[in-house]
């Protein structure tokens, strides 16, 4: 008590305290003018989809254990995915035919990425580190392993910011990390979140300078990748946050949480625009995307099931069963013409 | 019974014990592969927990008296079998009570509900339901998993050794069950008089009570046990993600989670002067939340719909691609198609006047734009944007060369390119070169993204040229133009 009151007068946290709830309610007030009408509202005039015809189309298996994560190649076809067995497998997805099978040093692979070549892949988990692989069929991958960065936790999530020289990583250090692939140099951190990092999205923007993180500290943080400064915020979630994806025009962000929702945070609005829930459904969400045209989230949950939701009019669409356990991962093609989705059941699946 | 001997310890269990703990599992891990320590979330906020309480919510209304599942006490033969209810009637009760969409979603419900223990079929080690006559009992309170249950394999032996005593056909083990009891009496050797000892005091109270209590109390024993040491092929659904462990900094499958090093540890008084700091910080960030210009929500919502309405053609889960979508068809021809130069679709041509964005990322638009660009003798802007973006891309040993030849080519005095950028950009520019990174000529770029996207970019839409392309462009599927989901889906019925 005596030190708080020494290096800083108790007069000053009271004020700016008062301060801050009286800004905190101004700001609901603006909120409110600018919350005329709601999204399901204006999307009214829209034809309701009432059949999609989504099967399971592919089966990956080969994994000897949980899938943790898994990224499409550029080329649309080939998949990269890890696993808890220490694996990290690259899937010709279409013959699903296994290209490589790579044993990484850590059990717990819990990310992984391709690059926009194609030639190169990023991977890390537990060992706290990022790790790139490059692809080449004549040889072993490992040989030419090459670690680029470490962080004081685990790396939960990779991508990387168009380019094969960049990766951007999160970690459950709670901050995110841009570095140099060649030099393992760290070009960025990003420090704002107060618990672990479980996502990043890199905005689709024509420049791609901005990304977004989701944490367990139940926030979504925006993010310029020139000053390492959070350039905006949003919170709304009651839980963590394990999945953050950007609408395809870049406008928004779509999120996953343990709370059991899915939700629509407009970047122009500032605020949340949409919240997708049902009572029926109460298990955590742990990867989300959307289709090309963003009228569809794909929502991978711990119930086993994906839910595909029309995110204009806010309902559920329909139910993908056929995972036998927690969908971990899942993500819309480069050209959107199918979803992958990895689970806990050591399978991964292509949809169409 | 099991009691609660090692759960509200284990909650609170401090690293150092943790850790321990983890040594000894990891040690019976390797020996005995059914000895996977289980790990519940010992926090209040953890994600099982949020769980736990929805289906606690959820099973504490299918227990109503009035309102929930009915439950009876059913004769058969020369016994009763005591406060059962059936699989269908639990499935009528959801279907009734839950926004469940039908059927399969109330069934996958309640097994998702079953495979956590809240209830189970009373003679079937699979814990699932189906929608039949079979018999379902509730599981009491004391057993369910929000109670932090992480029962040892010393408990298991214990449960498993008491069930050889009672000989009783419904209590015989299972091949598995039996299997796992040879396992641990290998691995407790030395202490198995114990373990016995303790089966035998245990079996003794249990033949005390009353034999319809009995018959509950064992076939909900059996299901806590098929929760937590599930048969094989069963979901084990006391795991926990890795990365929430890690977060909890629990041990996991005998990994060994060490403590983080998050600023938030550390001592008293820097917390204090957070938290002085972490107010001043929300102020800040309130203020520049005020300060920003935002936008209607009736405006972005106009644009999500604009938005798909645009790219409605382009989204394979609505319209049909123009070759047969390959991952349902088998036939890669689509990107093949797309690799080769010729016959570009009127569809995709269309796109490349969305935004010149679109236009950019199609390498055949890309160079279809840069030809235009060529007659027009003003290609620089976009070879500026476009060095500027690979600049980006390069990696840190390179950018200081690149960002010289950048200066060098287009914004020099001397340039051999030179570029009109106004003079705030230049300026800028200017004062970024002395101490140049790959973000020095951002703000340079971006001016002249915008001048062509206003000047270049509009005339190259309106040119005979783009015209020109976009009618010789294939017309395979434009016939079809943009049909409604409706129509769409009711065409795709008819093929498959």
């Amino acid at each position: 008590m005596e030190n708080e009151t020494k290096d800083c007068p108790v007069e000053t946290i009271e004020s700016l305290t008062k301060e801050a709830e009286s800004l905190k309610k101004k700001l609901e007030d603006e909120r409110q003018k600018l919350n005329d009408v709601t999204l399901a509202t204006v999307a009214e005039r829209l034809d309701i989809i009432n059949y999609m015809n989504i099967k399971p189309r592919r089966t990956l298996k080969g994994h000897q254990a949980k899938v943790l994560c898994s990224d499409w190649s550029p080329d649309k076809r080939h998949i990269v995915s890890s696993s808890q067995d220490g694996k990290m497998i690259i899937w010709d997805a279409f013959t699903t035919n296994k290209e490589h099978a790579v044993t990484m040093p850590t059990t717990w692979v819990m990310a992984c990425a391709y690059a926009p070549s194609g030639n190169l892949v990023a991977c890390g988990g537990l060992d706290n580190k990022v790790t790139v692989y490059p692809l080449s069929l004549d040889e072993d991958v490992t040989l030419k392993k090459k670690t680029v960065g470490t962080h004081t936790s685990y790396m939960s999530c990779c991508i990387f910011p168009n380019s094969d020289q960049q990766i951007l990583t999160g970690s459950g250090d709670s901050t995110c990390a841009l570095w140099d692939v060649e030099s393992g140099q760290l070009l960025q951190s990003f420090h704002g979140h107060s618990a672990d990092v479980m996502s990043i999205d890199l905005a689709p923007s024509e420049t791609g300078n901005t990304f977004v993180s989701g944490s367990c500290d139940k926030m979504v943080l925006i993010w310029d990748m020139r000053s390492g400064q959070c350039v905006q915020s949003f919170e709304g979630h009651e839980s963590d946050v394990n999945s953050v994806k950007f609408h395809t025009s870049g406008d928004a962000v779509a999120t996953g949480s343990d709370d059991a929702t899915c939700r629509l945070f407009d970047l122009r609005a500032d605020k949340e625009v949409a919240v997708y829930s049902k009572e029926s459904i109460i298990f955590g969400v742990n990867s989300v995307d959307f289709s090309v045209s963003g009228r569809l989230l794909f929502a991978g949950y711990n119930d086993y099931t994906v839910n595909v939701w029309d995110t204009l009019k806010c309902v559920r669409v329909c139910l993908l069963y056929g995972h036998e356990n927690r969908v971990s991962c899942l993500q819309v093609s480069p050209d959107g013409t199918a979803l992958s989705t990895g689970s806990w059941d050591y399978t991964l699946r292509v949809w169409a | 019974m099991v009691t609660m001997n090692s759960e509200k310890a284990a909650a609170k269990r401090k690293p150092e014990a943790n850790n321990s703990g983890c040594a000894t599992a990891n040690t019976h891990e390797e020996s005995i592969p059914i000895a996977a320590q289980t790990t519940t979330a010992g926090s209040e906020e953890s994600p099982n927990h949020l769980l736990y309480k929805k289906m606690e919510k959820i099973v504490e209304k299918m227990q109503d008296e009035t309102t929930g599942v009915p439950v009876r006490t059913v004769k058969s033969f020369m016994s009763k079998i005591p406060s059962v209810f059936t699989g269908s009637d639990l499935i009528m009760w959801m279907m009734k009570n839950l926004d469940v969409e039908d059927q399969q979603e109330a069934l996958h419900l309640a097994h998702l509900m079953a495979a956590h223990g809240y209830f189970f079929p009373i003679d079937d080690h699979m814990l699932t339901v189906k929608n039949d006559n079979t018999f379902y009992r509730f599981q009491t309170p004391y057993f369910w998993p929000s109670n932090c249950w992480e029962p040892e394999n010393t408990d298991y032996a214990v449960y498993l050794c008491k069930r050889t005593m009672q000989n009783k056909t419904r209590l015989e083990l299972a091949d598995y069950e039996a299997e796992n009891l040879a396992r641990l009496q290998k691995m407790f050797s030395r202490k198995w008089e114990f373990i016995f000892m303790q089966a035998e005091a245990q079996s003794k109270v249990d033949k005390k009570r009353d034999k319809l209590e009995r018959k509950v109390l064992d076939s909900q024993e059996r299901a806590f046990w098929d929760v937590h040491r599930p048969m094989p092929g069963c979901v084990n659904t006391t795991e926990i993600d890795i990365k929430k462990a890690c977060q909890m900094n629990k041990p996991i499958h005998g990994v060994k989670i060490p403590p983080k090093m998050s600023p938030s540890t550390s001592g008293n008084v820097s917390a204090k002067i957070t938290t002085f700091d972490t107010v001043k910080k929300q102020v800040n960030l309130l203020r520049s939340k005020l300060d920003r210009r935002n936008i209607k929500v009736s405006k972005a919502a106009e644009s999500f719909v604009a938005y798909y309405e645009q790219y409605l053609e382009y989204d394979s889960f609505f319209v049909a691609p123009e070759y047969p979508n390959p991952w349902i068809s088998d036939n890669p021809e689509m990107w093949e198609q797309e690799k080769i130069a010729k016959d570009i679709s009127a569809r995709r041509v269309k796109r490349w006047a969305f935004s010149l964005q679109e236009l950019l990322q199609d390498p055949i638009g890309r160079d279809h734009f840069v030809r235009f660009l060529d007659r027009e003798f003003s290609g620089e802007n976009l070879k500026f944007w476009e060095a500027v973006q690979d600049l980006k891309a390069l990696p840190q040993s390179q950018v200081q060369n690149k960002v010289t030849d950048i200066w060098a080519e287009f914004l020099a005095s001397d340039a051999s390119c030179p570029i009109n950028v106004d003079a705030r950009s230049y300026e800028v520019t200017k004062k970024n070169m002395e101490v140049p990174d790959r973000w020095s000529f951002d703000c340079a770029a971006a001016h002249v993204y915008h001048l062509m996207k206003a000047d270049s970019y509009s005339r190259y839409l309106r040119s005979e040229m783009y015209k020109e392309f976009l009618n010789g462009s294939k017309k395979k599927t434009s016939v079809k133009g943009i049909r409604s989901i409706v129509s769409f889906s009711a065409r795709k019925d008819n093929i498959t």
